[in-house]
């Protein structure tokens, strides 16, 4: 059971890459990435939210969904479920420590719109893991986003400085850089796991 | 404004793929053919012309501090109809959008078109408003996805277009190809915006 986990985690990193793969956590991916400061913070905060939000969309699903006979209800539970622990994280780390408050706090309400978080809820179900599958696997998810979204921050760093084309700059280079870096991450396809 | 403006913004000048640069997952992930782009983007655009007019309706008695969420609520309603009616009628499309026919509740241009029009708008303007933007975010989805299921399959809508000597590029429609065409895309955009400002200085 601890090496299928280990493989779940480490597939879910590398060979399916919930950002260059999958495309979910786009809009944060290529909207907080400027520098790679902020970007830690936002994937720190989104690896926590999804990871908890794992856990509990699944407990939504199985001990209240499923015996009411209420799965249409599911997209409209597992959005309210999000909001709700997004506002809960945001007042526990504000009480508790403010100082990483202040680091993150721009970027926490951001999260219940990320499409990472409501996708790896809605993943968990229709790939029928455990309650313990999906914790690792909303850990997994938040992690392959930080490993994604890191290295893209560096590579923008070093974008400020070089002469791009007027008509690229910004928004196009960024999105090329992405696709490189995309390409390279399909290298880990062949990886037989 | 007229309402022909109103719809007209969505589509040109306020596109919101290529100019606000709203919603990037679905346009990301689901344009690896011309029927998945169509779909998606016209669900996307039912769910925003319900989700405006609703939100316009409601726009006088929802409190201010809860609006984000009760709108999330209400568009989360709109999705799930969707997702069963697609289900029910289209269900080669909607086993293709998989996923992200319920990731349409997140999809920023819907909340974003909440925010910023229906909730300061008549139910009119909302309700065309919603249709302009739906369908400029359509029109993109489909220019990007018959670009790449074009040069990487060689078909549009299935039918093969390039005759047998041509040799697609694969890597279009993986999802390299993705981040790559669109990046191009707005670049074309920025350089004909660029050229048209030169030209107007020029006078």
């Amino acid at each position: 059971m601890i090496i299928d986990l280990i493989l779940l985690s480490v597939t879910t990193i590398l060979v399916n890459n919930f950002v260059l793969v999958k495309f979910l956590g786009c809009c944060p991916f290529l909207g907080v990435s400027k520098n790679i400061s902020t970007a830690i913070g936002m994937s720190l905060a989104v690896t926590f939210v999804m990871t908890v939000a794992s856990a509990a969309t699944y407990l939504v699903q199985v001990y209240i969904l499923n015996p009411l006979q209420l799965e249409y209800m599911q997209t409209v539970a597992f959005i309210l479920v999000i909001a709700v622990l997004v506002q809960f994280v945001e007042m526990v780390i504000q009480k508790f420590s403010p100082a990483l408050y202040n680091s993150l706090g721009i970027y926490l309400p951001l999260i219940t719109t990320n499409c990472a978080v409501l996708g790896v809820a809605l993943l968990n179900i229709t790939e029928q893991h455990n309650f313990i599958y999906s914790v690792v696997y909303g850990f997994s998810g938040g992690l392959s986003f930080m490993l994604a979204i890191v290295l893209f921050a560096g590579v923008r760093e070093r974008l400020e400085t070089s002469n791009i084309p007027k008509a690229m700059q910004g928004f196009p280079i960024a999105l090329v850089t992405a696709g490189l870096i995309a390409m390279a991450f399909l290298g880990f396809q062949g990886l037989k796991l | 404004m007229k309402s022909v403006d109103v719809v007209k913004k969505g589509l040109f000048a306020d596109n919101p793929t290529f100019v606000q640069l709203l919603g990037m997952c679905p346009t990301l992930a689901v344009t690896t053919g011309v029927a998945n782009g169509l779909g998606m983007g016209l669900s996307a655009t039912a769910v925003l012309i319900c989700s405006n007019v609703v939100i316009s309706l409601i726009r006088r008695f929802v409190p201010n501090k809860i609006r984000i969420a009760s709108y999330i609520v209400v568009i989360a309603g709109f999705v799930s109809m969707i997702e069963m009616l697609l289900a029910a009628y289209l269900p080669a499309i909607s086993k293709s959008l998989g996923l992200f026919i319920p990731l349409i509740v997140v999809n920023c241009i819907i909340l974003a078109r909440a925010e910023a029009f229906a909730s300061k708008n008549t139910v009119g303007k909302s309700a065309l408003d919603g249709l302009g933007m739906g369908l400029g975010f359509t029109m993109a989805l489909v220019l990007i996805s018959a670009i790449r299921e074009l040069l990487g399959n060689g078909t549009l809508l299935g039918y093969a277009v390039l005759g047998s000597g041509f040799q697609p590029a694969t890597m279009l429609i993986l999802p390299p190809g993705a981040f790559i065409v669109l990046g191009l895309l707005i670049g074309i955009k920025q350089w004909l915006t660029g050229r048209k400002e030169a030209k107007h200085n020029d006078h």
